[in-house]
């Protein structure tokens, strides 16, 4: 059987200056659709909500939250943990399709990269709120401070701050590098005074010279050969958090290729959602396609079933281990007070994925929504199972306890995702959704090949 | 006004192919400090107008060792000579729990040498050039595909540029 060739990823009869004036008219002629406004206003109201609830709880203390012994990372880290993973597929989006050179990441890649950018600034709070007096986060750099201390190197708590501080700087460098020369586009052709003013400075003067873009290009190869080690490394050190620890159900080699596998499917999800959202909230059905959904819904498939070997392998290690408190985490997970967490984990995260071997699942923006969903809840699940089950009932059953979150965690949780949202929705109004050159540079790509493949059959 | 110098002769060209070939006439003619402008990275374009700059690509490498080699250096007199603390029966020197910290920050040098260097070597922030005076100019951000000469006498380079193709040739004054 013959497949049907794939529609093309660009729309035929795009040119350098029509994709242009698309992209650029959303941010400078468009006004806001409603939907846009609505999602707006609630979004700014949770973000509202957060900076309240952050108030209260540094004016009391962290004891507000449903963090005490022994279940004593809570939600800040389970959330920490499942932010930075949605931040990772962005990283990953832009920079390995990039290096393998897939035509399909051109217009995702953009919405991918800002992505990344505001979850990692959401990870980046929870540790900071963790550590109860945030104002002393400095004390994990080193100084020359007159107390003659050093941060402890053989920490993973430390690593984390270098390895988050890094990843902030990477993406934030990334993405400038990716808007440079779209804020030059807007800088040509904003209309009024202060957008010109505005974008002018954003541009730093970008003129699109040849010679501009021949050291850009040597720059974004570099930022990408090392983006990749840079998710790889991240994840791996904030496994490494539970890993290094000798607590039944966080002592597992595997944990760093889990944890990266669960970072890139729930980025994935992420991504799938949020192209989505925009793809129909600003019309833009032409430049993110249903091959491009079709994509995402296969990386999220390839990165759930290595999440799902991932379970597997850390049943049998505990098992195989013939310790009795590995084992009891299990049956605990199975059947203790958080039994529904880890079963509606597995629904979400090994049965429903399932789905997405069917392509006409793939391809529909609705089911793919609802994937990209219950894929999130699945990993957030994943995330708070670890952090709760594993420490609620360790190797000293006098101090064996059952935790809940409070009120106060969720306040914060729904404000980080507002904020989150907050930030994204600003952001698509500010600059450009898709990435304008890297369009018209595949535009170009796409012409090249055709021309050369036209005498070929 | 008219009686300064103009900076340079800005043409535009139709295609990107048009404007690779006549990069690679004025450069046979005989034309130095060209610019061309484009608005993408268009293949070949660079190495037509002769550029070879190593900064950014060696320079990261360069950057990311030593960057990483600091790092190391830092941990290890910390641990060693200036704050020497027994953790677990573990060696003062435990370098293998030096590497996390090693590798990040040898990613931040190679990041920030690649960003700044290409900040650096091509002059920005410069938020003023004469180019863009040219009325035409913001199409090299959507279809436009400049070349810009710094010519002796304008009146031959105008020649030169009508020749080679170009649809429109205009004086870029300073």
């Amino acid at each position: 059987m013959s497949r049907k060739t794939p529609e093309p990823l660009l729309p035929a009869g795009l040119t350098h200056s029509s994709v242009t004036d698309q992209i650029t008219g959303l941010v400078t002629k468009t006004r806001a659709p409603v939907s846009w406004k609505l999602a707006f206003v609630l979004s700014a109201a949770l973000t509202l909500l957060l900076l309240a609830s952050l108030g209260y709880v540094f004016a009391t203390g962290v004891g507000l939250f449903g963090i005490n012994i022994p279940v004593a990372w809570g939600f800040p880290i389970a959330n920490t943990i499942w932010w930075i993973g949605i931040a990772h597929a962005g990283t990953l989006i832009s920079a390995v399709l990039l290096l393998t050179r897939q035509p399909w990441r051109a217009s995702i890649n953009r919405l991918a990269e800002a992505m990344a950018m505001f979850a990692i600034v959401c990870a980046g709070l929870y540790p900071l709120i963790h550590l109860g007096r945030p104002w002393l986060f400095y004390y994990l750099l080193p100084y020359p401070d007159t107390m003659n201390l050093w941060p402890q190197w053989r920490s993973p708590l430390v690593w984390d701050f270098f390895a988050i501080a890094t990843y902030f700087i990477f993406t934030m460098s990334f993405l400038y590098l990716s808007l440079l020369p779209d804020f030059a586009t807007l800088r040509d052709r904003a209309r009024s005074r202060l957008g010109q003013v505005f974008y002018g400075l954003l541009a730093v003067g970008w003129r699109n010279s040849a010679f501009h873009w021949a050291r850009y290009e040597q720059a974004n190869r570099i930022m990408a050969l090392v983006a990749a080690p840079i998710v790889v490394s991240v994840t791996g050190i904030i496994s490494l958090d539970l890993a290094v620890s000798i607590v039944p159900g966080f002592h597992f080699t595997i944990f760093p290729p889990y944890f990266v596998a669960g970072a890139l499917f729930s980025g994935f999800s992420t991504v799938a959602l949020l192209a989505v959202i925009m793809r129909s909230m600003f019309g833009l059905k032409a430049l993110i396609t249903r091959r491009h959904l079709d994509y995402l819904g296969r990386m999220m498939l390839l990165f759930a079933l290595v999440v799902d070997y991932s379970y597997t392998q850390e049943m049998f290690t505990a098992w195989y281990s013939g310790e009795p408190f590995y084992r009891h985490v299990y049956i605990d997970r199975w059947t203790g007070p958080y039994a529904p967490a880890w079963w509606t984990m597995i629904l979400c995260n090994v049965v429903l994925v399932q789905l997405l071997w069917f392509e006409r699942i793939r391809r529909s923006p609705v089911a793919l929504l609802v994937l990209a969903v219950t894929s999130n809840i699945g990993m957030w699940l994943e995330r708070f199972q670890i952090v709760f089950t594993s420490t609620h009932a360790d190797y000293t059953p006098s101090a064996w306890d059952t935790i809940w979150p409070t009120s106060w965690d969720w306040l914060v949780y729904a404000g980080t995702l507002g904020l989150f949202t907050f930030l994204i929705l600003v952001f698509v109004r500010v600059a450009p959704l898709v990435s304008m050159h890297d369009m018209r540079a595949s535009l170009h790509e796409s012409k090249e090949k055709s021309r050369s493949g036209e005498g070929a059959p | 006004m008219t009686e300064s110098a103009p900076y340079g002769l800005l043409g535009r060209f139709e295609s990107p192919e048009a404007l690779i070939a006549a990069v690679r006439a004025a450069r046979a003619a005989g034309y130095r400090h060209l610019d061309a402008y484009a608005p993408f990275p268009l293949p070949g374009l660079a190495e037509a107008l002769g550029f070879r700059d190593r900064w950014i690509g060696r320079g990261a490498l360069l950057s990311g060792v030593l960057a990483a080699a600091g790092a190391l250096f830092m941990q290890w007199y910390s641990a060693v000579i200036d704050y020497p603390y027994v953790v677990g029966g573990k060696p003062l020197a435990s370098w293998p729990a030096f590497l996390p910290i090693t590798f990040e920050v040898g990613i931040l040098g190679v990041v920030l040498w690649a960003l700044i260097t290409l900040l650096v070597r091509n002059g920005l922030p410069k938020l003023y050039h004469p180019v863009f005076n040219d009325p035409e100019f913001d199409r090299a951000s959507g279809d436009g595909f400049f070349l810009l000469l710094r010519p002796d006498k304008i009146p031959d380079a105008k020649v030169f540029l009508q020749e080679h193709g170009a649809l429109a040739v205009r004086e870029v004054q300073p």
